[in-house]
């Protein structure tokens, strides 16, 4: 029991994206749950094999464009409220002229937020995690493919799932300390 | 999308490890440090010219450049607008690209979106300058001021600050979002202390998680389907500077697009002359391939043809409008004492790009880089061509004027290259400078084309 305690989850080694791929599936299929995978490039099979989902960043930027697009006519619309400039009777509040700052801002406002959502949302900036003390995982930004069964897995049994993976046929295999 | 036929744009017989010890190399054992370093030194001299020019213009004023009634828009604008539109090549080749799955942008991507960086910082100073009492400048922001006065946002010249502001950040947060895993991968290959905590920092603690990557696409994929139009829109702002006020020559609908084409066109001639440069200087040819040199050829061909089109438009514009004004600035661009500068964007930007229509022509650098250098100096011809011989004789022949650029003119736009080429060869010292998990992307691709019997 300790020693789950003390561990972050079991991370198999593979050496191509389809390995990875079949043996995340395979995994499923055990009865996993809590995976997570490492890849040098995004593998986009993955998201489907481990049933990731994830809409909230691109909502992110849905919300953001709306937010920029409304601060940017609003403030436009005040300032002419604010000051009214009187330029040989052309119209104060000028919406043909407001539209390009209007539009800039929204595309910073649904830029920037996306980009920092998706920092947030994934943890980062984070200087230290357990993964980087595994021995071999530094190739995860090489040309390694990596699985790793969580120990907050219900299924989660060092032994057990150590005997799992390795019918997966993996590179090498390692306990991850929490 | 993907023409299947084709061969494949990367050699055969690479492996994922192969090119990411390649790339994160060139930053952690830094090959050619003679020729960086001299290049260096170069580039800090220019940049010193620049910082000599500023101070002498912020003591004696605008005044010690050639700028006066009615040419009060000159060197500035037009190095403004130039540098510009180099940016936005960057834009387009990593971003368009991206959103169209052309693979090839790949090898070409990371240092294209780096010229975009410095070249809008560069275009971005000169208004800055331009204003002669730079230390106003927040004064185009709208902050509740005692003097109870608010900016003027019918005008194009506050449209300007937004719009550029706007490019600047997103081009750098697109950047940098794009550089995280590569960072991550240069932080694992890095063996000294130093190099472990500068990367570690930068990547932020990137390790390649599914989930990460499958919101980092996202993320990524929004910001470029953002930057196209932003692009768009941050030249034809620019275009509108010119376009909005009623001056022959400037007045015309033409001028948004005809800017973005001759933005890319110039972006792209200047991505074609750092990508010979960098292939020979980091023995990159199994990276950056004849097969990118002759796409880029070709784009710079297609772009400078449409570019083109906009001049034969330019000219019908002015013929049908019959306004007589337009037909004299017409005459004086072709015969005018500034014809020198129609009839050598002309060359330069047209009759020089014609030999890329050869094959053998753009798969040869140093060909390339030479059409490409006319195509640089040729749009720099054209942004002059359209500011000065629109201002010199516009309404009345009694405001009629001259323009001649000054010592402090040429010595602030070379100091320019210098703030250009600085902060560049920082980052290809410092950073990878060839996208390294999207040139496994596309050697992924390519090794299992063969599998699914394409």
């Amino acid at each position: 029991m300790e020693n789950e305690q003390a561990a972050f989850g079991m991370l198999a080694e593979f050496e191509s994206a389809e390995a990875l791929v079949a043996a995340a599936r395979k995994a499923r299929a055990g009865g996993y749950r809590e995976l997570d995978a490492f890849t040098p490039f995004p593998v986009p099979e993955l998201a489907r094999v481990l049933r990731l989902r994830e809409r909230r960043v691109l909502l992110l930027g849905l919300y953001g464009g709306i937010a920029g697009f409304c601060i940017a006519l609003a403030m436009q619309l005040y300032v002419s409220f604010d000051y009214p400039l009187n330029v040989g009777g052309r119209p104060q509040y000028a919406l043909t002229a407001f539209a390009v700052v209007t539009f800039e801002l929204t595309v910073l406002f649904a830029a920037l937020t996306p980009a920092l959502g998706m920092l947030i949302l994934n943890g980062l900036p984070r200087l230290h995690h357990p993964l980087f003390a595994a021995r071999r995982f530094h190739l995860a930004s090489k040309d390694r493919f990596f699985l790793c069964v969580l120990a907050s897995d219900g299924k989660f049994d060092a032994g057990e799932t150590e005997n799992f993976l390795r019918k997966l046929k993996p590179a090498s295999i390692e306990l991850v300390k929490a | 999308m993907t023409d299947s036929a084709a061969p494949p744009i990367l050699p055969p017989r690479q492996t994922y490890a192969s090119v990411t010890d390649q790339l994160a190399s060139i930053p952690l054992h830094f090959p050619t440090r003679r020729r960086w370093l001299i290049a260096l030194c170069i580039a800090s001299a220019l940049f010193g010219l620049l910082c000599v020019s500023a101070a002498v213009l912020f003591t004696e004023g605008v005044g010690i450049w050639g700028i006066n009634i009615p040419v009060n828009w000159a060197f500035a604008i037009h190095n403004y607008v130039w540098w510009l539109g180099i940016g936005h090549a960057g834009t387009l080749i990593s971003a368009l690209l991206l959103l169209l799955g052309r693979e090839w942008r790949n090898s070409l991507n990371r240092f294209a979106e780096t010229m975009t960086l410095f070249a809008v910082i560069c275009a971005g100073i000169y208004p800055v300058l331009h204003l002669g009492r730079p230390w106003f400048l927040y004064w185009m922001f709208p902050y509740p001021s005692t003097m109870k006065v608010w900016p003027q946002f019918r005008s194009p010249l506050e449209w300007d600050i937004w719009a550029l502001l706007t490019y600047l950040i997103v081009s750098t947060v697109f950047w940098y979002i794009g550089l995280i895993p590569d960072l991550a991968a240069a932080r694992d290959r890095a063996h000294r202390r130093r190099w472990q905590v500068f990367f570690g920092i930068l990547s932020l603690g990137w390790r390649g998680s599914a989930l990460h990557w499958l919101r980092w696409q996202q993320a990524y994929r929004l910001l470029a389907a953002l930057a196209v139009p932003l692009v768009v829109s941050v030249h034809s702002e620019v275009s509108l500077l010119f376009a909005a006020g009623t001056i022959p020559g400037w007045h015309s609908t033409v001028f948004p697009p005809y800017f973005v084409l001759g933005a890319a066109f110039s972006g792209f001639a200047v991505v074609s002359m750092i990508a010979v440069v960098l292939r020979a200087m980091f023995d990159l040819r199994n990276l950056v391939t004849d097969q990118h040199l002759d796409i880029l050829g070709q784009v710079l061909l297609a772009t400078g043809l449409m570019t083109a089109y906009g001049y034969v438009f330019e000219i019908f514009d002015a013929l049908y409008s019959g306004d007589a004004h337009d037909i004299q600035t017409l005459t004086n661009r072709f015969t005018g004492q500034y014809a020198w500068s129609y009839w050598g964007a002309i060359a330069f930007n047209f009759v020089a790009l014609q030999p890329l229509w050869w094959r053998s022509v753009r798969r040869t650098p140093w060909m390339l880089f030479a059409i490409s250098t006319c195509v640089a100096v040729g749009m720099w011809l054209e942004r002059y061509m359209i500011l000065v011989t629109s201002l010199y004789r516009d309404f009345l022949v009694s405001s009629w004027g001259e323009y001649h650029p000054t010592f402090w003119d040429w010595a602030t736009y070379i100091g320019t290259i210098g703030l250009f080429l600085l902060p560049f060869l920082l980052v290809i010292r410092l950073l990878p400078v060839i996208s390294i998990f999207e040139t496994k992307e596309v050697l992924h691709e390519e090794h299992r084309e063969p599998g699914h019997g394409k």
